[in-house]
């Protein structure tokens, strides 16, 4: 029988991958993926939590979540090509215009 | 049965996902997110949200994936991406931030306080549950949502799509062409 705990364990897991892809990728679209991946893995554990406490509210919470990062991605691929049509690369070691 | 479909979509979903912030590509990367959404959705089949698992691979996989598709016309997809690599403590540390993480906002529910602040009505399906909770308990965040799927749609038309017939690098070969 899976328990709650799976699946909380699971989406740990799958937090943990992408909080390892946004530390340690430079590539900006592959930081975005990873920033995809941990709004899943909260999505499962709320989806989970929501299935054993027979509540609504967490799937409501991760239906909003995906609207969310629609958006997100909408506004973030926007930002990307406008940087990459500017400066040719998309490395996060070269956004440095703020450096004094 | 359930104990093998769980095992076999968390096993799936992981390894997609370490493809994900692992692979060189791009183009491989993506893939394996796109493979990797569709298994979530399935994960959420499995806890009983019909809906939200619908939702999941039309919004994900047909929005979000194409979208990145799409956007792949701008970027040097084709070529492996060079990237710095960063130091091993940084790793080990979100490793253990993201863990507390998780604990924080789960230790709450070994409590006996928590109850459901709308119950699952079991005569009906998941949809329609949805569907009567989102369209009157959470209506305005529904109207919300809205307005900023709105926002960023017009947001991302205005910043992607200005001056696309022209070039705005600072190569001047590029210029005086």
């Amino acid at each position: 029988m899976i328990t709650l705990e799976d699946y909380i364990v699971l989406a740990t897991l799958l937090f943990m991958i992408g909080l390892y892809g946004v530390i340690v990728r430079t590539n900006l679209l592959m930081l975005f993926f990873a920033t995809e991946i941990m709004l899943n893995s909260v999505n499962i554990a709320l989806v989970a939590i929501s299935n054993y406490y027979e509540d609504l509210t967490g799937q409501m919470f991760a239906f909003f979540i995906i609207a969310i990062a629609a958006s997100e991605v909408a506004i973030g691929l926007g930002l990307l090509i406008l940087w990459y049509k500017r400066h040719g690369n998309i490395d996060l070691n070269t956004l440095k215009s703020m450096k004094g | 049965m359930e104990v093998i479909a769980f095992y076999t979509f968390a096993i799936a979903i992981i390894a997609s996902f370490l493809i994900v912030v692992t692979s060189k590509n791009v183009l491989y990367s993506m893939s394996a997110l796109a493979s990797g959404m569709v298994l979530i959705s399935g994960l959420f089949f499995l806890l009983n949200a019909e809906f939200l698992g619908v939702v999941q691979i039309i919004v994900y996989t047909g929005a979000v994936i194409a979208l990145y598709a799409f956007a792949m016309i701008f970027f040097d997809s084709a070529k492996d991406v060079k990237e710095s690599r960063r130091s091993r403590a940084i790793f080990l540390l979100s490793t253990f931030s993201s863990i507390l993480l998780v604990l924080l906002m789960t230790i709450p529910m070994s409590s006996d306080a928590v109850s459901a602040l709308y119950p699952m009505h079991q005569d009906v399906g998941n949809a329609q549950d949805v569907g009567m909770v989102l369209f009157t308990k959470y209506l305005i965040p529904f109207e919300v949502a809205a307005v900023m799927l709105l926002v960023a749609m017009v947001g991302g038309i205005v910043m992607a799509g200005k001056k696309m017939d022209r070039y705005l690098g600072n190569d001047k070969e590029e210029i005086s062409k």
